[in-house]
């Protein structure tokens, strides 16, 4: 498609600025999003040398001293922390909980929908299920507090009486709490794609799978999950990408000072030493958010590669 | 033989239906509990009589809702914000889009990159928060407006959508006609891309709307916070204000019934807007998370 559409330019040998004149207004429309990708998306990346630096206020970011042991004093500190081992295992475990649940669910959801022949309720459970998706984190949080209040609540008094267990305050259920609520929100969502992928089935398939007798089960089996396999691992590989990006708003907000030993992550920590400190260490949490984008950066290269070997092409 | 299969066939289908409705009573019952909460009256709410349905039904959290002014504040703010947000995003995202999407566009290649790269590597937090306050912007909408504003993402759909939609031989008839690019863009391009850009709106107005990370570490003034974050307050830090120093036992009493209420009110109230217009959007919703799909 590309060497097509090169070649073609080359036939004409149109130079550059023949196609400018023709074509500047294709240029002046573009550059509106480019000064905003430039002033909001770029510019803060010279900003990630204060990871380097002990900042000053008053002496800006290029004024600031540099930090001591080359400069890498910030990222010493924050090894150093108790709080760093703590952060990176909450931040691993929750990410990797999400991971290893949310997919398959995806998946089950759009093979129990697309196996429902009634389009009523087909259409009906789809709507339901979409609809948590559209609440806000706050109110999320907010209903998920209402319900497991051991006092009040309907499902938290419940368990609270009959089981000894305090829901929002126990810090071993807070990955548990995050991962499943999670589900209740974005399962719905998540199927989509596996729907759509399910829909791109060939039929022929499954006419054939069904004279030799095979049962619902094994079309699903031999016939469903195979051809949906490509998308589910492109997936799961995007969102392996983003695994140390994951939902931080909504871990914010569903922290309490009993679950903070297991909800206390790398972007929250981060967050909380600098812009809400009354002592911010700007430095320090510019060190934590770098480490942080690195290690991001290095697994999205790492499962783009994974998804060339694995499907023979990248998605970046 | 065959008819063991069909048999289990059977079963199989009627499984599936009883796990899809177990699956909506799960979905649906954290809902229904948060609307039955919000129309029970504050004494039911305290003692946790509430469980499925309203108990003595009453308007009374409703009545607080409307009463209680910091709501309303938010919601206003929270139109501005979302209705300027939305219309900066979606203009911004479509001329980049356009251009991008365009084969015979000269260094599209790179400039696609530069967007992309900002999909996997960021400043971080500290970097833009320092950048906004140098620029000024900390306090005005344009804190909570701007910097999300251009969203790459968003960009790759609106891209692949157009690929799909605008011929070549219709923009070639064009310009054989006499008409500029920015004409196409206006005349042709946006009235053809109408599904899309429902999406679109429908993605950055939830962000918008739904977003408090934000407008928490840009806004100062109490005056200027947008609904999520007046939420915050009553929901997660329990901070209500009814305006009157309670010393009075009965008046504490009732102050504490009336906050209870309160909560339940203002998730419906702040739910409202983006539920109502779900229905309108959802046909294009599913289409967009399909395009969304198709690699960049």
């Amino acid at each position: 498609m590309k060497t097509k559409v090169k070649t073609r330019q080359k036939g004409k040998r149109e130079t550059f600025g023949h196609y400018f004149k023709a074509h500047w207004q294709l240029y002046a429309m573009i550059a509106f999003p480019m000064i905003m990708l430039a002033v909001f998306s770029y510019a803060p990346m010279y900003g990630i040398l204060l990871a380097f630096k002990n900042y000053r206020i008053v002496d800006g970011i290029w004024g600031s001293p540099w930090a001591a042991h080359f400069g890498m004093d910030n990222f010493i500190r924050f090894f150093n922390n108790y709080n760093f081992g703590e952060s990176l295992r909450n931040t691993l475990v929750i990410s990797l909980y999400t991971l290893v649940v949310n997919t398959p669910c995806a998946i089950i959801l759009a093979l129990s929908l697309n196996y429902a022949k009634n389009m009523k309720f087909r259409k009906f459970v789809q709507m339901v299920t979409y609809s948590p998706y559209f609440i806000s984190t706050i109110v999320f949080v907010g209903i998920l507090n209402a319900i497991f209040d051991t006092r009040v609540g309907a499902i938290g008094s419940f368990v609270y009486e009959n089981m000894g267990v305090n829901v929002l305050g126990t810090p071993e259920i807070f990955s548990s709490l995050y991962v499943w609520s999670g589900v209740w929100q974005t399962v719905g969502y998540g199927s989509i794609i596996y729907i759509a992928a399910l829909a791109g089935v060939d039929m022929e398939q499954h006419e054939a799978a069904i004279i030799d007798g095979a049962t619902l089960l094994q079309r699903i089996r031999y016939v469903d999950l195979p051809a949906i396999m490509p998308t589910a691992v492109i997936m799961l590989i995007l969102e392996t990408g983003r695994i140390l990006n994951m939902g931080y708003e909504k871990i914010l907000a569903m922290q309490n000072q009993n679950n903070m030993s297991m909800s206390e992550v790398i972007p929250t920590y981060a967050f909380k030493v600098s812009l809400v400190s009354n002592f911010p260490d700007y430095s320090y949490a510019t060190a934590i958010g770098l480490f942080q984008s690195v290690v991001g950066l290095i697994l999205i290269l790492l499962s783009n590669k994974i998804a060339k070997k694995l499907t023979g092409d990248g998605f970046i | 033989m065959k008819n063991k299969k069909i048999t289990q066939d059977k079963v199989v289908y009627f499984v599936n239906y009883i796990l899809l409705t177990l699956l909506m009573i799960i979905v649906l019952y954290p809902l229904i509990y948060v609307v039955s909460c919000s129309f029970s009256s504050g004494e039911a709410l305290m003692a946790g009589r509430v469980k499925f349905l309203p108990v003595e039904p009453t308007l009374l959290s409703y009545k607080t809702v409307f009463n209680y002014g910091d709501i309303w504040i938010g919601y206003l703010n929270s139109i501005i914000y979302t209705l300027i947000g939305t219309v900066i995003s979606i203009v911004l995202t479509l001329l980049a889009a356009y251009p991008l999407s365009r084969s015979d566009f000269r260094g599209g290649n790179v400039l696609m990159k530069l967007f992309l790269f900002t999909m996997m590597f960021n400043g971080g937090l500290v970097p833009t928060y320092l950048l906004v306050r140098n620029l000024g912007l900390i306090d005005t909408i344009w804190a909570v407006v701007l910097p999300t504003a251009v969203n790459a993402y968003n960009i790759i759909v609106a891209r692949t959508f157009f690929r799909q939609t605008i011929s070549k031989d219709l923009q070639e008839a064009a310009e054989l006609d006499g008409c500029s690019d920015f004409m196409f863009f206006v005349k042709i391009v946006i009235p053809l891309s109408m599904s899309i850009i429902a999406v679109l709106c429908l993605w950055v107005v939830i962000a918008l709307w739904n977003g408090y990370f934000y407008p928490l570490i840009y806004i100062n003034s109490q005056e200027k916070y947008p609904l999520q974050l007046i939420l915050r307050r009553i929901l997660l830090m329990s901070q209500v204000d009814f305006g009157n120093s309670a010393v009075d036992p009965k008046v504490v009493m009732e102050n504490q019934y009336l906050s209870q209420m309160l909560r339940y009110g203002t998730i419906i109230i702040s739910s409202l807007p983006l539920l109502l217009i779900y229905p309108f959007v959802q046909k294009h919703f599913v289409k967009g998370v399909m395009i969304g799909s198709v690699k960049g």
